[in-house]
């Protein structure tokens, strides 16, 4: 099975990166751009088929490892 | 006094740290391996400042699984002093030893220069030969010293004087709340900055207000200990 | 895939048919000789090796004559140019071990990761000789800043250098950084790596002892870099964009355990040679081990690591994933070495083993797939000297008279225009970006003429620089030359300490144009006698040629890295001014020297003429008496004079002490060409002002014209010629408009 795990600063805490994409987006003509949220992409490959297993243990490894949520937001999806 | 320096794969601050203990307060010190599964010999327990596990997915993220961890909180809630420099702080507030977390910094670059620290509490064992708001010359390198708590967290720090360095007026580095560069744990044993005390140890090398950092640390411990105590 | 790929290769057959060894850097002649050494038609693995060795990176074919000029022995040196880095005796038993080497293709591909590994890879050099790496330099070259691109690699080159050299732990100490159209497109990123070595410690890239085990070290051989030694040594084009594959990653965290697990090995004694893996990876590391023992070397590929499957022997062995070692331990020693490496959590393997044919076979899927002789690999490369002729710009700017220019009437202007001109600017934004502190031995922050990093048990220290400036090269490369060499020289002198020796970093355009060529010899020229007049052999170096961009080749660029030792932490110094009512001394002579400066290249937009004179022996006078003079506690500061002459440097050791200066000058020229004529051979010195007379005395004696210019004090620098105001301006707005200028551009 294989989840993808999006981690993404919260929406109350400065992103530095994002706001500078931001401004790079708006010098280049994107004047559309209201908002950038940097975050990161993990691709897990899960040696289970128990979709419910999967949930648990992937929620588990969100909160030890993959995101500090003090600042971070996670969410995944699981295919397969 | 004894203290111990820890190791992990990527540390580089270690070798500073170590030799700032021999030069300033002169008391046996040893490197601590982060595989270390014992801990109860050591005063004082520095964890150094560097890339720990290359800081791969977050600073101090994976640090904080190494088996000597476990220790340094068993260290931790038995009253021993704990000191995290620059990634240690890192590693400390990913450990939950510490409130809040440590952000790029607002300009997105690394900085390494001088910084002035103003010294917001002055009784505690790491700063204890420090007046209270004097404001001392202690040097920062890092791209991730960002300090973030909640709004509740920070009220809390503040009430229970919790917050042990700010950058001096308007020399804020890296967008910190509160200017915050330093900062206990309720018990006060556990301190965790993100500038280096350890290489403003000799006026060579530009800054010696750090020395009174680890003279604090070891005179707090013999007051700890009584006076009979004369190692 | 993996079949797909090898059933690709073309056949032994095909690749002389079709001339494919073209497409590698191999000439029809070269590929004879080839076959010559083979007895048969080489296969496409051992065409590919034969191809990275036999390039200019690895084998220095066009400039190997050339550089046979420099000095390379003295008293002092333990090693000379042939191993990883030059060694230096500091006494004491210890030793200073240094290399400079450019990563300018990469970089101008993939800033970030063509400098960070530029940076990874000099590391390597120093600790695989054994030394503990104490400080990295480096020396850059840009395009101008107004151009977005420039920006771009500006900006990542630099948070490259950073990225790698912070995380390791090894503080990025001192550099230069000069931004000229030159550049554009082809920008030169230098990296220099110093480290500290015990004598009994110095280790060797030997593959000793016939029948002792091969070990690799590191993290697995991917697909990365195939090729970048040859990439190295082609012009850059359109197509380098599409080569953009050739540019390996770099893994500092990785590197800092290979680092800490190599040294252990190697304090451990049971170390016969070991190498890093450089340009050319396995190729070159397992070929000049060999070669250097007289011996040769068998390899089983399917027992190097792997990242990707289906690698062919050529992949393998072409690769420059980075972070890789290669080592020989006698077979006793295999499980002591291997549980090192375990601990510090590194692969080891062991892949081949030492033998006494003198061949290098290559051994895949059971079957030998390659077998060539070591010594034609590492030492039977055709030497070329190239044709040279002295080009027509050069007999051109003969005839510019630079003391023709309409005088400068506004000087506090010009010197404003000077210090926001990115090469004279702050390059705090640079190096702010660098931990030079860690390891808690920098004296001398960048920013002062050379960094100081102290010995930690000893008073002594170590000073270093990186200099050239490529206008003056470019007007007359011979006299470019020399001033590298002298410029370097002072630099150390000034900040305390006795140069001991130089590595150098040829970085010049194309040698098939003769032009080039002659720039090429004459500046090595120049540089040599510098040496040999100033006692600084070359102990190492690196050449880095086809450097052109659209507009032709760049500003001949020979960038000198030197070392100095420091006798005594007392003898310390910095370019800033001390203490108000100091005396202020300049020693050395000022003529109407323009040509290449930085007054001709701001204020009236152009470079031309000839550059400064450089007379060595008056040279050598000024650094004798300047040292000595230090030594003897008679300076308070010590600044080189060089972009923007005499008033550039008393702004600048204003600025770095926080104190204004009160300066009159006498002079017979010109305000304009007093202030900022860049003759050469000058330090600005201050005394207390009970020893300023004793100073001048001592210069004198010392046959350096010297004489005193003022006084340091106020909160203004306020400079006279011949009584007459010149320029007046407040420190801190100077200061504000020498620190906000790269910021400022950078901002865009």
């Amino acid at each position: 099975m294989k989840a993808t795990v999006y981690v993404t600063i919260k929406q109350n805490v400065l992103d530095p990166q994002g706001t500078a994409v931001q401004g790079a987006l708006h010098s280049m003509g994107f004047g559309e751009v209201e908002g950038v949220r940097i975050g990161k992409v993990l691709e897990v490959e899960l040696a289970t088929t128990d979709r419910a297993e999967a949930e648990t243990r992937l929620k588990d490894m969100c909160e030890k490892l993959l995101a500090n949520t003090v600042v971070e937001d996670y969410r995944f999806e699981l295919e397969g | 006094m004894k203290f111990a320096v820890l190791v992990f794969p990527g540390s580089n601050c270690d070798i500073d740290c170590y030799n700032a203990v021999e030069d300033t307060v002169a008391q046996p010190v040893d490197y601590v391996w982060h595989t270390a599964t014992d801990l109860s010999a050591y005063d004082c327990i520095i964890v150094p400042g560097g890339f720990s596990y290359g800081d791969y997915l977050r600073s101090g993220a994976i640090a904080r699984f190494a088996p000597v961890m476990s220790e340094v909180r068993k260290a931790a809630e038995a009253g021993k002093y704990v000191l995290g420099i620059c990634n240690g702080f890192q590693i400390l507030t990913e450990a939950g030893l510490l409130p809040g977390a440590l952000m790029r910094n607002t300009n997105m670059k690394f900085r390494c220069h001088s910084s002035l620290l103003e010294v917001v509490n002055n009784r505690t064992p790491f700063t204890n030969q420090y007046e209270a708001g004097e404001v001392i010359d202690i040097p920062i390198a890092h791209g991730e010293g960002n300090y973030y708590c909640d709004d509740t967290t920070l009220r809390r720090l503040q009430d229970n004087d919790q917050i042990v360095f700010r950058y001096a007026e308007g020399s804020n580095p890296n967008g910190s709340v509160a200017d915050i560069a330093g900062i206990r744990n309720e018990q006060g044993n556990v301190v965790g900055m993100m500038p280096h005390p350890e290489r403003a140890v000799s006026s060579v090398l530009g800054s010696a207000d750090g020395a009174r950092m680890f003279a604090s640390i070891l005179n707090a411990w013999r007051e700890q200990h009584g006076a009979a105590v004369n190692s | 895939m993996a079949q797909q790929l090898t059933a690709k290769e073309p056949t032994a057959a095909q690749i002389a048919e079709q001339a494919i060894y073209k497409q590698m850097g191999v000439t029809d002649k070269e590929y004879e000789l080839i076959c010559g050494f083979l007895g048969r038609q080489p296969n496409y693995t051992e065409i590919g090796v034969f191809s990275v060795m036999w390039s200019e990176h690895c084998a220095y074919k066009n400039s190997k004559n050339v550089l046979r000029r420099f000095p390379t022995d003295g008293p002092r040196v333990l090693m000379g140019p042939g191993e990883g880095a030059g060694i230096v005796d500091i006494g004491d038993n210890q030793a200073v071990v240094f290399k400079i080497e450019s990563h300018n293709h990469p970089s101008a591909v993939e800033p970030y990761q063509g400098a960070a590994t530029g940076v990874g890879g000099i590391i390597r050099d120093i600790f695989s000789m054994g030394a503990r790496p104490v400080a990295l330099l480096n020396s850059l070259r840009f395009g101008k800043l107004e151009s977005e691109r420039v920006r771009y690699l500006f900006e990542h080159v630099v948070s490259g250098i950073a990225g790698y050299g912070n995380c390791i732990g090894i503080p990025t100490v001192a550099g230069e950084v000069m931004f000229d159209e030159s550049y554009e497109g082809n920008p030169l990123v230098n990296a220099m790596c110093v480290g500290l070595i015990d004598h009994d410690k110095i280790q060797r890239g030997v593959a000793e002892g016939v029948g002792n085990p091969v070990f690799y070290v590191g993290p697995a051989t991917g697909r990365d870099g195939i090729h970048g030694a040859t990439f190295a040594s082609e012009e850059l084009t359109e197509e380098s964009e599409a080569k953009r594959t050739a540019v390996q990653v770099g893994d500092p965290f990785m590197e800092k355990l290979v680092m800490e697990a190599c040294l252990e090995l190697i304090n451990s004694g049971i170390v016969l040679g070991i190498q890093d893996m450089g340009a050319a990876g396995l190729t070159c590391s397992s070929a000049e081990m060999a070669s250097k023992a007289g011996n040769g070397l068998e390899l089983y590929l399917d027992q190097v690591p792997q990242r990707e499957s289906g690698m062919t022997p050529y992949e393998m062995m072409l690769s420059e994933s980075q972070e890789r070692m290669l080592f020989v331990v006698k077979p006793e020693h295999e499980a002591q070495a291997t549980e090192i490496f375990e601990r510090w959590g590194v692969i080891c393997v062991k892949v081949g083993k030492v033998t006494d044919d003198g061949r290098l076979r290559l051994f895949h899927h059971g079957e030998e797939v390659a077998d060539m002789p070591v010594k034609a690999l590492v030492d039977e490369c055709p030497i070329y000297d190239k044709p040279s002729e002295e080009p027509v710009y050069y007999r051109d700017h003969a005839a510019v008279d630079t003391a023709a220019y309409p005088e400068v009437a506004n000087l506090t202007g010009a010197l404003e225009q000077i210090l926001a001109s990115p090469t004279v600017a702050s390059k705090e934004w640079v190096y702010n970006q660098y931990d030079y502190m860690v390891r808690t031995s920098t004296a001398v922050r960048p920013g002062s003429d050379a960094a100081v990093v102290t010995i930690r048990g000893t008073r002594k220290a170590l000073a270093m620089t990186t200099d050239c400036n490529g206008r003056y090269v470019y007007l007359d490369p011979e006299v470019g030359g020399r001033i590298a060499v002298a410029e370097a020289a002072r630099n150390i002198v000034c900040s305390g300490a006795e140069p001991l020796a130089i590595t150098d970093n040829l970085n010049f355009g194309s040698p098939e144009k003769p032009g080039v060529f002659w720039q090429i010899e004459k500046s090595v020229d120049g540089m040599a006698e510098a040496c040999r007049v100033l006692d600084t052999p070359v102990i190492g170096g690196n050449v880095s040629l086809y450097n052109e961009n659209a507009r032709g080749a760049i500003y001949p660029t020979p960038v000198v890295g030197m070392v100095g030792l420091v006798h005594d932490t007392d003898h310390i110094t910095t370019q800033a001014f001390q203490a108000a009512g100091d005396v202020i001394v300049l020693a050395g002579e000022t003529k109407a020297e323009l040509g290449g400066s930085e007054l001709q290249y701001v204020v009236h937009g152009v470079s031309e003429g000839r550059p400064p004179a450089l007379d060595l022996m008056t040279e050598k006078r000024l650094l004798g008496g300047v040292l000595s003079a230090i030594q003897q506690g008679l300076v308070a500061s010590a600044h080189d004079l060089s972009e923007g002459g005499l008033a550039v440097a008393l702004a600048e050791s204003a600025m770095s002490g926080g104190i204004g200066a009160t300066v009159d000058v006498a002079s017979e020229l010109r305000p304009d060409i007093a202030l900022f004529s860049e003759s050469q051979s000058r330090i600005l010195l201050s005394a207390r002002p009970e020893q300023a007379d004793e100073l001048i005395a001592h210069l004198q004696a010392q046959g350096v014209p010297c004489a005193a210019i003022g006084a340091v004090g106020g909160g203004e620098v306020n400079i006279r010629v011949n009584g007459n105001p010149a320029i007046e301006a407040p420190v801190q707005h100077l200061e504000k408009v020498w620190k906000d200028a790269i910021p400022c551009l950078m901002k865009k």
